[in-house]
């Protein structure tokens, strides 16, 4: 391990290509941490923007108006604004309203850091569109498949768990591939309120060792390997359900 | 009054039943005794699917009485399940699940619904296939089997709730006329074993043939009715001569 770490010291003294993060333990640490903060990001947001997709196409069906009316608004308005503003409008905006404690020093500090707003705001945001997704999922899945259910005496609840959604998600695997992948790539928005994620720690890297175009290089690649293996889990789930003759 | 089964086994009185300002039932009554096998004719969009509809509540309906094993179906208090435990359905389309196997979906009602044991249900489940003749094919999804192998899922799917009574709507009328008569035998098969069934059918031969009594409907009433020798042979309304006329 060590002769591999040397060996791009040995290449930036030769060739000036510098990757600190491979041959220098203290940006080694800071990228690892970096990019483990991504993955946790990019869990923690996929989980939550699931959750509230599967839970926001349900109410989507209420009886009451208002919860549709209410589901309605939250969908437009976290679609028709940028990701980035929504960001800034919790971090700096909700966070202000919301009380600050102690933070053991003598100090106050916000309830809730940069992570946890990241993790909201950002599953919000996938959310809204997972919302959109299930619900033209479950659209699809046809009425007389729910009345043969209804016929045989399922109730409400087993018809949604055991037919409905198996059903819808198939429908909407394929658009919800698409919005997870765009969620994972949008985390790197948690960069503009400090959120040490991959993005923030090559930041600090670049700044210190002067090695934009290295970093740059390394970053993409890095996201590249990263929703890549999203894509093929996705894509081999999607595979794993399909369903001869249902669906496209 | 207790139901004992020398009653009828569904007594329906002088029903009505509007979709809107739709009138679709206008006075249907009709009784059908244990072990008999009735069937229903008309035209499409007389009403027979709707009627047979409000038998197992898939339907609700204004005015007038069905009694189920001496159980109103009308009653706001009804408990549909156990309703829909006495009455099984079959429909045109079959309706299967499609993300599940022929055997799963037998299993799955009386797992879901009566949760029964999972040994228990799987033996009836086999008993069903065999007695659908579809020893094999337990394994194939729906998208994987003709539509008579379908149809005969969907019977053997509704027989693993033990019914007292089948409701069949049409259920012939979407298949290949090669695969009808495996359907059809399978019908005959349960007529003969006792079951208690309310066919919609064009198949006037396979009426004649299994029906104790004949009901003739045309927009919305009972135009005439009678055992299938004085049916077919002695019909005196010109509706029903006509409408034999044609599909004959
Ligand atoms: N859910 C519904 N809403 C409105 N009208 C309906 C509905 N179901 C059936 N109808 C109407 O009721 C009439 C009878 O339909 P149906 O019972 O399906 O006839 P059949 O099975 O004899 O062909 C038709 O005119 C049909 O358009
Ligand atoms: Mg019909």
């Amino acid at each position: 391990m060590e002769a591999f770490y040397d060996w791009f010291r040995v290449l930036y003294e030769t060739t000036g290509i510098n990757l600190p993060f491979l041959y220098d333990s203290y940006d080694r640490d800071r990228m690892f941490f970096g990019f483990f903060m991504t993955i946790k990001l990019s869990l923690v947001c996929l989980f939550f923007s699931i959750i509230i997709g599967i839970i926001g196409a349900w109410l989507q069906n209420s009886p009451f108006k208002w919860t549709r009316r209410f589901m309605n608004g939250y969908i437009q308005l976290f679609r028709n604004t940028p990701p980035l503003v929504q960001l800034y409008f919790f971090y700096f905006a909700i966070s202000s309203l919301l009380p600050t404690v102690s933070n053991g020093y003598g100090g106050q500090q916000p309830i809730l850091g940069g992570f946890a707003w990241a993790a909201i705001s950002l599953s919000f945001f996938a959310g809204a569109f997972n919302v959109e997704i299930f619900r033209s999922g479950i659209e699809a899945v046809p009425e007389s498949t729910i009345e043969a259910a209804e016929a045989l005496g399922f109730s409400r609840l087993t018809i949604y768990t055991h037919i409905t959604m198996p059903l819808a998600i198939r429908v909407a695997l394929p658009a919800l591939n698409n919005n997870l992948v765009n969620l994972v790539k949008t985390t790197t928005l948690a960069y503009a309120i400090a959120v040490p994620e991959m993005l923030y720690e090559a930041n600090q890297i670049w700044s210190d060792n002067v090695n934009v175009t290295e970093m740059m290089f390394f970053l993409l690649l890095v996201y590249f390997g990263l929703v890549g293996v999203l894509v093929w889990g996705m894509n081999s789930w999607e595979r794993k359900l399909k369903l001869p003759g249902f669906g496209a | 009054m207790v139901w004992t089964d020398t009653d009828p086994m569904v007594s329906i009185k002088d029903l009505h039943k509007s979709f809107g300002a739709l009138e679709v039932l206008k006075g249907v009554s009709m009784d059908i005794m244990k072990g008999e096998v009735i069937c229903i004719i008309g035209p499409s969009g007389s009403g027979k699917s709707t009627l047979i509809r409000c038998v197992n509540a898939l339907n609700n309906f204004q005015s007038g009485s069905i009694l189920v094993e001496g159980q109103e179906v009308n009653d706001p208090d009804l408990d549909k399940l156990e309703l829909r435990k006495k009455v099984g359905m079959v429909f045109q389309q079959y309706n299967l699940f499609p993300h599940k196997t022929a055997i799963e979906n037998i299993m799955m009602a009386p797992l879901l619904v009566l949760k029964d044991k999972k040994e228990d249900v799987e033996k009836l489940a086999r008993g069903l296939i065999k007695k659908v003749r579809l020893e094999g094919k337990e394994d194939s999804y729906p998208g994987e089997l003709s539509g008579g192998q379908q149809q005969r899922v969907a019977i053997a799917r509704s027989l693993a709730m033990n019914p007292d009574v089948m409701l069949f709507d049409e259920v012939t009328a979407a298949l290949d006329p090669e695969t009808v008569n495996e359907v059809l035998q399978t019908i005959r098969d349960l007529a003969e074993d006792g079951m208690t069934c309310i066919l919609v059918t064009h198949e006037m031969g396979f009426a004649r043939e299994v029906a104790d009594h004949i009901y003739f409907t045309d927009r919305g009433v009972i135009v005439e009715h009678g055992p299938p020798a004085t049916f077919f042979d002695a019909a005196k309304d010109p509706r029903t001569i006509e409408f034999l006329g044609q599909i004959l």
